[in-house]
């Protein structure tokens, strides 16, 4: 079980969460074209070590997170609010 | 083997006689016992049938490691199998029988086949499988089926209830700094340690009373010492909690627990959960879960009258119990000398067998002293007897060339092949240990988690040596916790015992043919390693599937160690290069009732029901399931069918008014600045120009462009908005919302919030659909057709006050109606539209005639839009927007997706109107019924409006290209075939002029 220190909730099991997805991806804009969202949407990684993901807390404040996890020891380095404007306050009260 | 009580010592309680039974007959013990001491203070020697060749098999050990005697404990539906004798405690009314023998344990049929054992070596099962040579007669899985019946009665272990299991388990969880395993001198020490420094300790021991290795010694210094240590720990706040198992170790310092809540009780009260799975998080970990004495193979090592030295040393100091009467004790290494000296004050006549030909002059002096015969250069070779030993012959030289010696009278005996440190809940954390070759045993290696060993599970043998070794883990897991330097004690070294140990796995002479068992539960003996490695087989986790060596309830505890040292020495290499098989959780078995807690039967999931549910069940409804939801199926009257009700709804609703809780949509509310942004941008179709005080139907794609939903959205005002989905997407909807918001258009200015429990809903749909709101509503002008026009939205008044919102949009055809209220009034709102809805004859219906109407309209739901359709497939690609993008506009147009041969959404039409077809069935050209054929069939019903069954479905390439052909819906394990044509999906009221109306 993978423990994951929601910052805005503190400390749950990972059976609070879902998983997202690869949170290292920008998506394009929306008129962007098809081979960009190809790229976007299909071709993904699969990184042995530390990859950057998406959770969302969705059995607790409904916050999406952004972490980095090591796929081969579930050690996660860092985990911050996928939202960027909160992000921020949260680093600046900090 | 002859046990008999001894007249005094021990640890159980003589005043508390405990009455049970055992195979049908009454016996007494005492408080304290153990199902394995109180039976073996009666003489018992047979507890069970072996595996296969259903030899008689005793008690072996006095612990979990038991593989002889595996018994089954209860009756009826509370009957366990394959629990261990030597852990199960007695209590008054315990009902136990000896297991895989039939009638009974003493005198089993079964073991006819010991006569075959020839056929049942190693790999038996797979060569059977595969046919037996020459012929490879037998061969296939027809044949299979037969002989596993028959293989199935034959070998195995108990046998489980068929009953449902009538007992109640709970899950919980625990948080503490310092988890300790294992309640031992190594355990206790580290408890206290940690405790002293305030930390909160949970101490869990798998056995009914706390003390591990001071509980098998008889001085007052060992009890002193337990009593102590549990003192302070109470004093400290610790939590002690036995007969509980840490059974796996997970990331994050999580542990899973199984605390045996009642199985030692006569008549638990029946609120006490019988198990709680717990669930512990904790930042250190010590694990002082102890060593466990192996045997060493050798012929007939596996007949009753044969367990460890340690155990019998445990029978005696702890349970007083002696086991035997003319004792040999075999052993390569010094931990056998006590037990030898236990035994023979306990008035045995022993005979202590040592393989290493020199032992320190004053420890055998000693044992002389005290009567014990002491034979080194010498050990067990073949052991004789049918129900339980009477003889041995010793085998006598050295390891290196050993020869047939004398045999000698015993009726017990005692073997110490050394020790193995139970390093199996590191080894759950992916630690491989490595091989101690001075102690020959797997210790942990260097290691990078918060997990502190201690005590003989790092092979520390003595007793006081595990004291400080626990001591120091303790102030090891403080100073981690607490983030000091480690001015801990240092921890004593492994070993500890005078002369080395001889490594010894396998006794053998030239000449003569052995049955040496490695592993006694699954009946894997040595020359089946042997047959394995002839076969080919090198690698040590082959080796284990192949034999089936550790695969049994005890998971190879004591075997593995020589079935390693086999394969080495077959291989010719080492037992370090040959490396060991993982440990995986759960360390002891546990039962399926405490992993399913509390979460069966109508507890398994979530139950949803809507504001109205009363309401609809007071009215007739019938009720089904829709997801978690518990939605109205149909209103009955006067004992009609399902089938007679929703026809009579359906044309009721065409002609009349119907009415239908559609609570259980999703419902979100979407409001700020960006909301009209964030809805243009989700749906297909245009949204940026819907007016204030209309709604408009929205279909949603995935980021791929698959359809993900489809449902509408009401605007109130510039900033705010209602989003219906459909019932079963209402979820995965308002978390892509929350994720495209929060993760990728942070810049809106936009909040979502899920109303779905907020509001109640009722549609109201017919041709007098407008009259009943006329009839409810305070002011009927604000539902008029100018101002309530179709798609058209009004928040406005009841007629009893309350406020709702309206609007009119149908999934029927006809004219109807979307109402909402705040969910406390949904009854209210019933109860005002329901008597107007009956002044026109009006019905109620449920999710059957829901689906009756909308699959005539070919309005689709979610087994249209069942994640492979594109909005194309479902005939909705003129509705989404060429003037915006949005999710999913990019990749919908992907050239696969563009196809014209893809499955289309399509009418179906019996050719003979008065067939019927089903849901589930496959399309395919008339006389091409073969594979996945062209199309398949999503939905049907009986369409009152045509007079014959109807359905939706796909076909490739659609309507068009299928038209005037007849097609078959083939169904071949259902009804079969059956001629049908393919129609537009618009089946009543192609054009919509009766919603408009």
């Amino acid at each position: 079980m993978i423990r994951i220190n929601c910052p805005f909730c503190g400390e749950r099991d990972h059976s609070e969460f879902t998983y997202g997805g690869d949170g290292s991806i920008v998506y394009p804009e929306l008129d962007a074209p098809a081979e960009e969202w190809v790229e976007a949407i299909f071709q993904r990684e699969n990184i042995r070590g530390v990859q950057t993901e998406t959770w969302h807390h969705v059995s607790g404040c409904r916050q999406w997170l952004v972490i980095e996890r090591d796929t081969m020891t579930h050690e996660i380095h860092s985990i911050k609010a996928a939202h960027e404007g909160v992000a921020k306050v949260l680093e600046a009260g900090t | 083997m002859s046990g008999s009580r001894l007249p005094d010592g021990g640890r159980i309680d003589r005043s508390a006689a405990v009455e049970f039974q055992w195979d049908n007959r009454q016996v007494s013990g005492f408080k304290g016992d153990t199902l394995a001491s109180a039976l073996m203070a009666h003489g018992e020697t047979i507890f069970g049938r072996s595996f296969k060749y259903h030899r008689p098999r005793g008690i072996m050990s006095a612990g979990v490691e038991e593989s002889g005697a595996i018994v089954t404990v209860g009756r009826g539906a509370r009957r366990d199998p394959n629990v261990k004798a030597t852990t199960q405690e007695i209590y008054n009314g315990l009902y136990a029988k000896g297991q895989n023998a039939w009638p009974n344990v003493r005198r089993d049929l079964g073991a006819v086949n010991s006569l075959f054992s020839r056929f049942f070596s190693a790999g038996f099962y797979y060569k059977t499988f595969m046919g037996i040579p020459p012929m490879e007669w037998g061969k296939g899985t027809g044949i299979w089926m037969q002989y596993e019946k028959l293989i199935r009665k034959a070998a195995g272990m108990g046998v489980a209830s068929r009953e449902p299991d009538p007992d109640i388990y709970d899950h919980g969880h625990l948080f503490c700094d310092v988890l300790v395993v294992g309640s031992g001198p190594a355990g206790l020490a580290a408890a206290v340690e940690a405790a002293k420094a305030g930390l909160d300790v949970v101490l869990v021991e798998q056995d009914f009373e706390i003390g591990g290795d001071y509980l098998n010694q008889s001085n007052t210094e060992a009890e002193q010492k337990r009593n102590t240590a549990i003192a302070e720990l109470e004093k400290h706040g610790a939590r002690v909690m036995t007969r509980t198992t840490a059974f796996g170790l997970y990331d994050y310092g999580v542990a899973g627990l199984l605390e045996r809540v009642t199985d030692h009780l006569s008549e638990p009260a029946s609120h006490i959960p019988r198990q709680r799975f717990l669930t512990l998080r904790t930042k250190q970990t010590i694990l002082a879960t102890g060593a466990m004495e192996r045997t060493v193979a050798f012929g007939n090592n596996d007949i009753p009258g044969i367990m460890t030295a340690a155990a019998a040393n445990t029978y005696v100091n702890r349970f007083g119990v002696l086991p035997g009467k003319q004792i040999i004790v075999a052993t390569n290494n010094d931990s056998a000398y006590g037990p030898a000296l236990t035994l023979a004050k306990a008035g045995a006549e022993v005979t202590l067998l040592d393989s290493r030909t020199s032992i320190p002059a004053n420890i055998s002096g000693l044992l002389e002293t005290k009567g014990v015969t002491v034979k080194t250069g010498a050990t067990a070779l073949n052991a004789n007897g049918k129900r339980g030993i009477s003889s041995l012959d010793l085998a006598t030289g050295s390891r290196a060339h050993w020869t047939s010696g004398d045999t000698q009278e015993c009726d017990l005996l005692l073997m110490s092949g050394g020790w193995s440190p139970v390093v199996n809940l590191l080894s759950h954390r992916g630690v491989r240990p490595v091989w101690d070759a001075d102690n020959l045993c797997f210790v942990a290696p260097e290691y990078d988690e918060p997990i502190q060993m201690a005590g003989s599970a790092c092979a520390i043998w003595g007793t006081s040596d595990c004291e400080a070794s626990g001591q120091a883990a303790g102030a090891a897991a403080v100073a981690e916790i607490k983030n000091q330097s480690a001015s801990s004690p240092s921890a004593p070294n492994a070993g500890g015992w005078e002369t080395p140990i001889d490594p010894l796995y396998e006794v053998s002479v030239e000449g003569k043919q052995l049955k040496s068992f490695i592993d006694p539960q699954h009946d894997v003996t040595a020359d089946d390693v042997r047959l394995a490695h002839q076969e080919g087989f090198v690698s040590v986790e082959h080796l284990k599937r192949y034999t089936t060596l550790g695969m049994a309830t005890d998971q190879g505890k004591m075997g593995n160690i020589i079935g390693l040292a086999l394969m080495a020495e077959a291989l010719g290499k080492e037992i370090p290069q040959v490396g060991t098989t993982t440990f995986r959780p759960p360390y002891t078995p546990i039962s399926l009732g405490a992993l399913t807690g509390r979460g069966k039967g109508a507890h398994f999931k979530g139950l949803r029901r809507t504001p109205m549910h009363e309401w609809n069940l007071a009215h007739g409804a019938t009720m089904t399931e829709a997801g978690l939801w518990q939605r109205p199926w149909y209103f009955a009257r006067d004992g009609e069918t399902i089938t007679e009700a929703y026809i009579r709804e359906t044309i009721s609703t065409r002609e009349t008014v119907g009415l239908v809780d559609v609570t259980s949509l999703g419902k979100i509310a979407i409001q700020g600045p960006d909301a009209t942004e964030l809805i243009n941008r989700v749906y297909s179709n245009a949204f940026a120009k819907l007016p204030v005080g209309k709604a408009r139907y929205g279909i949603m794609l995935r980021d791929d462009g698959i359809v993900m939903d489809d449902g509408t959205s009401w605007r109130f005002s510039d900033t705010d908005y209602f989003m219906t989905t459909t019932t079963a997407h209402a979820a995965k909807v308002m978390v892509f919302l929350e994720e495209l918001l929060q993760t990728r258009w942070s810049n809106l200015k936009v909040h979502v919030t899920s109303v779905s429990e907020q509001w109640a809903g009722s549609a109201v749909a017919g041709p007098k659909s407008r009259a009943v709101l006329e009839a409810c509503v305070a002011d009927p002008a604000s539902v008029s057709n100018d101002a309530l026009p179709f798609m058209g939205v009004t928040e406005t008044t009841l007629k009893n006050g309350v406020s709702c919102r309206i609007a009119r949009i149908s999934f029927s055809g006809e004219m109807a109606y979307e109402m909402y209220v705040e969910s406390d009034y949904a009854e209210s709102m019933m109860d005002l539209l329901w008597p107007a809805a009956q002044s026109f004859d009006g019905c109620l219906y449920g999710t059957e005639t829901l689906g009756a109407l909308r699959i005539e309209k070919g309005h689709v739901t979610g087994v249209e839009l069942d994640g492979r359709a594109t909005i194309d497939d479902a005939g909705l690609g003129k509705m989404a927007s060429d003037q915006k993008s949005y999710i999913g506009s990019a990749l919908r147009k992907r050239p696969d997706l563009m196809r014209t041969d893809r499955p289309q959404l399509v009418g179906i039409f019996p050719k003979d109107k008065s067939e019927k077809f089903k849901a589930g069935s496959v399309l395919c050209a008339d006389g091409k019924v073969e594979g996945h054929g062209d199309g398949w069939i999503t939905a049907v019903t009986h369409s009152p409006s045509l007079g014959h069954w109807i359905g939706l479905g796909y076909i490739n390439g659609g309507h068009d290209q299928w038209t005037g052909q007849t097609v078959v819906a083939a169904d071949p394990v259902r009804t079969g075939n059956t001629n049908v044509e393919i129609v537009s999906p618009h089946m009543v009221d192609p054009s919509g002029e009766r919603m408009r109306g």
